[in-house]
C-alpha cells in the first residue's frame, strides 16, 4: 500500500498545470487590493492578492469569524476540496457542522498565506512590473506580512473582532503573532503545536530543505518557470526531510519498523528496500506536483525569522501585555519540532502578563503532525474552550 | 449556608469552607484544581476569575469544557512565571503531600498570591497515630486510601507539623480551620484539641 506511486507522467503534468492556474485564478475567494502593502523588509508589494476560503454564515453583528491559519504547505481549502489533488480539505475534522469549529455556529474563514501558492501574492503571481513571475524576486515575507495580509481580508470583510484565531504550527505562530498584534481583534486564541519563535534545530532543518531545491540544477536560479522546468528532484527531498520531522521515532516504529517493501530480503541496491523509504519517496513525489518550489523557499523563511520575543524587547511577556484575549494551547508529547517546552514558554509569558490561559499536553506517538490527525482530546479541548468562549461572547 | 458549610453540599467540606473565605469578583488561582470542582462553585456562586492548574489532561479537558481557564502542570514547575501579588488567593487545596519540595512551594503561594490558602490531611489525627502506633502500619483512611508503596504522597506533615513551618518562614496566619470526620469544624477555643481531632487543616497565609 506504500509503494511508490508510478504515476503517467501525463497525470503529474495535469496536476502541475492544475497547481498553477490555482496559483493566478484560484477557484476560491479572491480580493485584489490594489494599494498593495508594506514589508517588513521594506519593500512595498505593488499589488496584493489574498485567496480565502469560507465557511459557515456571518451573522447580523459579525461577531462569529474564526479565522484559521494554515501550516507551511496548507492552504485555504480547510474544509473543502484541494481544487489541485481533488484531496480532502486538511482540517475536515476539526472544522463542520457538528464538529469543534461548528460552521452551524461560526463562520470560519481560511486564508492562503503570503508568498504561498494558491492565489495569494507569491513567487508564482505576476510581478506587475516584469509582467512576469516574481519567483524570487518577490521581497521576502514575515508572519507578521502574513498576518497584516489577513487583517486587511478582515478589514475588507467588515469584522471589527474575530472570535477566534486558530492554528497548528506555522499556522500557530500566525494565532501569536495575531495576538501580539491585534489584541483587541482577537477574543480568543488556540494556537497550537508550535513556538513563539523558530528553533535553530528548526531553521537547520529548513535550511537543508532549501539548499536541496537550489541545489537542483533545474531550479535554475529561481527562474525555473521561465524555463519550463520545475526543480522537482530538490523539492522532493526537501519534503522527505521534512516530512521525517513532523513523525516520531516512535511512530515511525510502530507505523513501519524495519519492514522491507514487497520483499522478503534486503536488495542488496539502493533501491527503496524499506517501507519508510517508499513512504517518503512518496510523500516527496506527490508534493513536488502540488506546491512551488519557491514558495517553499520563501514560507520557510518566514518561519525561520519568527522570533516573537525579540520584537517586543527580548521579553516575550511583553508581547500580550494587558491583553483581554484568552488563550487555549495544546502540544503533543511526542513533537519534536515543537517540544512542549515551547509552548510552556508561552504560557509562562502569558502568565506573566495575566492573560487568561489554558494548555495541555496530549499524550501521543504522532509526533507534530498530530494536529492534522483525529484525536478526540484535541477535539474535546477545543469544543470545550470554544463554547465556553462563545457563552462569553453571547453568541449561544 | 449551614447546609453546605457541614459538607453535604460537595462533600469536601474544606471547599466550602474556601469558598466562604472568598469574595465576589476576587483573582483566584487553584493549583491541584482537578476536574475544576472548586473553581466552578467559586464561578458560579462569587463570579470570581478563576484560573487552575492541574497534572492530569483529563482534569484539564473537564475543566475547559466548563469554561475554565486550565492549565496542564505542577507546583513543582509552573508558578516562577507569575507575577508577585497577581491573585488575591492562591489555593492549594489536598496537594501539599504531594509537592516535592513544600517549603519552596508555600514560599510561591504567599509570593503568588496576597493571601494563600492550605488544607491538607492532617497526619496527627487520632486514627493515623493509631494505625503507626498499635498497629505498627501505615495508615490508609478514606482520604488517604493508597497503600504506602502505590501513595502519590511524599510529603505528609501534622497541624503542630505545619505550624511550625509557617513560625520558621514568618508568615502570618490570617485564619485557620480544623475538620472533624463528620467535616465539621472544631471549635476554636480547644486549639490543644486540633490536632488529635482534626481530620483535615486549613490555613489562611499571608507574606
Amino acid at each position: 500500500m506504500l509503494k511508490a506511486s508510478k504515476k503517467p507522467s501525463k497525470e503529474k503534468a495535469q496536476v502541475r498545470d492544475k497547481a498553477l492556474k490555482e496559483a493566478l485564478t484560484p477557484s476560491s475567494k479572491l480580493i485584489s487590493f490594489e494599494r498593495g502593502m508594506k514589508l517588513d523588509c521594506g519593500a512595498h508589494l505593488p499589488e496584493l492578492n489574498v485567496a480565502y476560503e469560507t465557511y459557515g454564515t456571518l451573522n447580523a453583528d459579525k461577531s462569529n469569524a474564526v479565522l484559521i491559519c494554515h501550516a507551511l504547505t496548507g492552504d485555504q481549502y480547510a474544509a473543502s476540496n484541494n481544487p489541485v489533488t481533488g484531496k480532502l480539505g486538511w482540517w475536515l475534522n476539526m472544522i463542520g457542522p457538528g464538529k469543534p469549529v461548528d460552521t452551524e455556529k461560526y463562520f470560519v474563514i481560511c486564508v492562503n498565506v503570503l508568498g504561498s501558492c494558491l492565489g495569494t501574492t507569491g513567487p508564482l503571481s505576476i510581478n506587475p512590473d516584469t509582467g512576469r513571475a516574481y519567483g524570487v524576486d518577490l521581497p521576502v515575507i514575515t508572519i507578521h506580512d502574513m498576518v497584516k495580509a489577513q487583517n486587511m481580508l478582515i478589514d475588507h470583510l467588515g469584522i471589527e473582532t474575530l472570535f477566534a484565531v486558530i492554528g497548528g504550527s506555522m499556522g500557530g505562530m500566525q494565532v501569536l503573532q495575531w495576538a501580539a498584534s491585534f489584541p483587541e481583534k482577537v477574543f480568543a486564541a488556540i494556537p497550537i503545536a508550535t513556538g513563539a519563535h523558530h528553533s535553530p534545530q528548526n531553521i537547520a532543518f529548513n535550511e537543508v530543505g532549501r539548499q536541496a531545491v537550489m541545489a537542483d540544477p533545474d531550479w535554475q536560479g529561481g527562474r525555473y518557470m521561465q524555463e519550463g522546468v520545475i526543480p522537482s528532484k530538490g523539492l522532493s527531498v526537501a519534503r522527505m526531510a521534512a516530512h521525517i520531522t513532523y513523525l516520531s521515532e516512535e511512530g515511525l516504529q510502530r507505523k513501519f519498523g524495519r519492514n522491507l517493501q514487497d520483499k522478503d530480503a534486503i536488495g542488496f541496491s539502493f533501491d527503496a528496500d524499506f517501507q519508510i523509504e517508499s513512504y517518503l519517496h512518496y510523500q516527496g513525489m506527490t508534493f513536488v506536483d502540488r506546491f512551488d518550489a519557491n514558495s517553499y523557499l520563501y514560507v520557510t523563511r518566514a518561519m525561520d525569522y519568527f522570533d516573537l520575543a525579540a520584537d517586543y524587547k527580548g521579553v516575550l511577556g511583553n508581547a500580550f501585555m494587558g491583553t483581554k484575549t484568552r488563550f487555549c494551547l495544546i502540544s503533543f508529547s511526542s513533537d519534536w519540532l515543537f517540544p512542549t517546552e515551547e509552548s510552556r514558554t508561552i504560557i509562562h509569558a502569558l502568565n506573566a502578563a495575566g492573560a487568561s490561559v489554558s494548555f495541555a499536553e496530549i499524550e501521543t506517538d504522532k509526533g507534530h503532525d498530530s494536529f492534522l490527525l483525529d484525536l478526540p482530546e484535541m477535539f474535546d479541548m477545543v469544543e470545550g474552550f470554544l463554547s465556553s468562549a462563545a457563552r462569553a461572547r453571547g453568541l449561544e | 449556608m449551614n447546609a453546605a458549610k457541614s459538607g453535604f453540599a460537595t462533600g469536601r467540606a474544606d471547599l466550602e469552607i474556601i469558598v466562604d473565605l472568598i469574595k465576589p469578583g476576587d483573582r483566584v488561582l487553584d493549583i491541584g484544581c482537578g476536574d475544576g470542582t472548586l473553581l466552578r462553585m467559586l464561578e458560579e456562586r462569587l463570579d470570581v476569575d478563576a484560573r487552575g492548574i492541574e497534572i492530569s489532561p483529563e482534569g484539564v479537558t473537564k475543566c475547559l469544557a466548563a469554561g475554565l481557564s486550565v492549565i496542564q502542570g505542577n507546583a513543582n514547575h509552573d508558578l516562577a512565571s507569575y507575577p508577585d501579588k497577581s491573585f488575591d488567593w492562591v489555593i492549594l487545596s489536598q496537594a501539599i503531600q504531594v509537592v516535592h519540595n513544600p517549603k519552596e512551594t508555600v514560599r510561591e503561594l504567599v509570593r503568588i498570591g496576597k493571601k494563600a490558602i492550605v488544607s491538607f490531611p492532617n497526619f496527627g489525627h487520632w486514627h493515623i497515630r493509631w494505625q503507626v502506633a498499635i498497629e505498627g502500619r501505615m495508615p490508609m483512611t478514606n482520604r488517604l486510601p493508597l497503600p504506602w508503596y502505590a501513595t502519590p504522597n511524599i510529603h505528609f506533615c501534622t497541624i503542630r507539623d505545619f505550624r511550625a513551618l509557617i513560625d520558621e518562614m514568618g508568615l502570618k496566619t490570617e485564619a485557620h480551620f480544623a475538620l472533624r470526620s463528620d467535616g465539621r469544624a472544631i471549635a476554636r477555643r480547644h486549639p490543644w484539641l486540633w490536632n488529635l481531632f482534626g481530620r483535615e487543616a486549613i490555613f489562611v497565609l499571608s507574606e
